[in-house]
């Protein structure tokens, strides 16, 4: 077995025996990172230096301190590091060498004793879904290389698949932990809109960002998260709710639990190869216990029309702080402030960040907020009373994470909207504030893999972890690994 | 039908301080028309009376104690601008 085939658990035990040094782990990354990301492109910058010094001065330390002590991590490169280039896979700030001050959840992180390995590759600013607008390479799925590893967290969701690292953050405003996490086989959850600080996350959409694990398994998904959770004063959308020990809710028992499967969920459109895999996961649920009936989220086809009219408004905002003037690019050929401002951020973004900036400024001008920006927050409301009705009744949504495995690279990039469709059974549940998670459950004919999505009530990520674990403990479908480089 | 003109196209690309070239802004005519025909689909439901959410959990003026707390320092500040000068971050004219 592979040192990153083990649970954080069963690695902290491992060292407590000195059976292994953190300077093995670091090392273990290094060496696979050596070995298969020329091909898998998922980081965009590393300090091998700086980690191995870390692991050093760990391995001398008397007593083992912290729930991620020595374990390698990956950072999604649009939350910042103090002292660690932070680009946003944009070419604007490709000169941020210097970033001042820790994300919360990089204190956090630090506060435990993970070893930070490096950054993340995705789609610029967060914005897509097959990793192809990163300003740099585009990453690609370990399970075969032809195929595009999802986005926008593609860099951290591949690495942790092709065991570069044994868990990395990304972030999810649509879609974007879930859907890498469901193409290449692992475990990605986002929480609970509020759950974890966004302080440090460059912002995309303010309403519906939130920063959440990708792991192997379930257990180090749940982990992971008792440490990255809480009210935080440097974000006042943080939420005063206790942090539960979510490790602890994985009992493998869902006798009982209730199970709505939303018929939108497996409609035209899903992949009948994805719909089937579904089906016999509900089956799985069944021999534990669980109960499952078909629900309606009558307003879910909306939800597409709804998010991007939101999220390119919030972006269009957000994205005006790239001026030139304090960090990033400049463009070297204006003559005035104004040409300054607009060449600089011209030549820094590529293609979909200004496509998404012209959207959302539209959206926003005179003449036009009431039709398109305050209907999408209304038609928000009616999606967010959908799944209020729901958990009236059930403990659980569950259905695909996508309609379909993933694509091949260049096959969807041509027709914006195309793209946007592939988000559509994620998307909800970013628009409601409800906490989901992707687990392996299965693989297209093709071998590649596919992912179930359990969506849960707010704040009840223990709940989701619950009912992912017992299905994982009963499959072996998070134990499969791609073939990359030999298996690791 | 195209949702949006190109004179409206040019308009909000400077609003968004956005240059575009004439063959971007036919581009982003065609695009952006298509999305926002898209988008029309919201039109069906009936949103009257329906209050719109900005904020997904019941959170109200989270407010913190105005005390001064120290943060980066004026050098730190300008470590990653692109220019400055005697403590300053440094612009091009603002005049033409």
């Amino acid at each position: 077995m592979a040192l990153f085939d083990y649970t954080i658990k069963q690695l902290e035990e491992k060292l407590q025996n000195k059976e292994i040094t953190i300077e093995d782990l670091v090392n273990e990354s290094y060496s696979r990172i050596k070995e298969v990301d020329g091909d898998v492109q998922a980081f965009l910058t590393l300090d091998e230096e700086r980690a191995l010094s870390q692991a050093k001065q760990l391995d001398a330390a008397t007593e083992q301190s912290g729930k991620l002590f020595g374990i390698p991590a990956g950072i999604k490169d649009n939350i910042v590091t103090k002292g660690l280039r932070t680009t946003c896979a944009s070419r604007f700030l490709d000169n941020f060498h210097d970033p001042l001050y820790d994300a919360t959840v990089t204190e956090k992180l630090n506060n435990e004793n993970a070893v930070a390995i490096g950054k993340l590759n995705m789609d610029e600013f967060a914005m897509g879904s097959s990793n192809e607008n990163s300003g740099y390479t585009p990453t690609r799925n370990p399970w075969n290389t032809d195929y595009v590893p999802g986005g926008s967290s593609g860099g951290s969701a591949a690495a942790v698949a092709a065991g570069e690292v044994l868990f990395a953050l990304g972030s999810d405003t649509g879609g974007s932990i879930r859907q890498p996490a469901a193409f290449c086989g692992v475990v990605g959850l986002k929480p609970t809109y509020g759950r974890v600080s966004r302080f440090g996350l460059v912002a995309f959409a303010s309403s519906l960002d939130q920063i959440g694990p990708i792991t192997r398994n379930v257990e180090d998904n749940a982990r992971v998260l008792e440490v990255i959770s809480g009210l935080d004063p440097m974000d006042s959308t943080s939420a005063d709710v206790e942090v539960p020990a979510y490790t602890e809710e994985l009992t493998g028992d869902v006798k009982g639990l209730k199970i709505a499967v939303p018929k939108e969920y497996l409609a035209e459109g899903v992949d009948p190869e994805v719909k089937e895999t579904i089906i016999s996961a509900l089956k799985v649920y069944e021999s534990l216990g669980a109960t499952w009936e078909e629900v309606s989220l009558p307003h879910s086809k909306y939800a597409v029309a709804t998010y991007y009219l939101l999220s390119s408004s919030e972006a269009s905002a957000n994205l005006a702080r790239f001026d030139g003037v304090r960090y990033g690019v400049r463009s070297e050929n204006a003559d005035n402030m104004i040409d300054m401002f607009k060449k600089s951020r011209s030549e820094g973004f590529g293609e979909e960040v200004k496509r998404r900036i012209m959207l959302g400024t539209f959206a926003l001008s005179s003449g036009y907020y009431d039709a398109y920006y305050k209907k999408a927050q209304k038609v928000r409301t009616l999606i967010k009373q959908d799944f209020e009705k729901i958990f009236a009744e059930y403990d659980v949504v569950i259905g695909p994470t996508t309609p379909t495995p993933a694509f091949k690279v260049g096959e969807k990039t041509a027709d914006p909207l195309t793209m946007y469709a592939n988000d559509i059974l994620t998307i909800p549940v970013n628009l409601a504030g409800v906490p989901g998670i992707s687990v392996p459950c299965g693989f297209s004919e093709n071998g590649l893999p596919i992912g179930l999505q359990i969506i849960g009530k707010h704040f009840a990520e223990g709940t989701v972890y619950r009912a992912a674990h017992a299905f994982e403990q009963a499959t072996d479908h998070h134990t499969k690994r791609p073939q990359l480089g030999g298996a690791r | 039908m195209t949702a949006i003109s190109k004179e409206q196209v040019k308009h909000v690309a400077h609003l968004a301080r956005l240059d575009v070239s004439e063959e971007e802004a036919e581009m982003l005519t065609e695009q952006l028309s298509s999305i926002i025909n898209y988008a029309e689909q919201l039109n069906e439901l009936d949103t009257d009376g329906v209050e719109p959410t900005t904020h997904v959990l019941d959170l109200k003026n989270v407010l913190r104690k105005d005390e001064p707390k120290d943060w980066i320092t004026q050098e730190e500040a300008l470590k990653n601008a692109p220019d400055k000068a005697d403590g300053q971050f440094k612009v091009p004219s603002i005049l033409e």
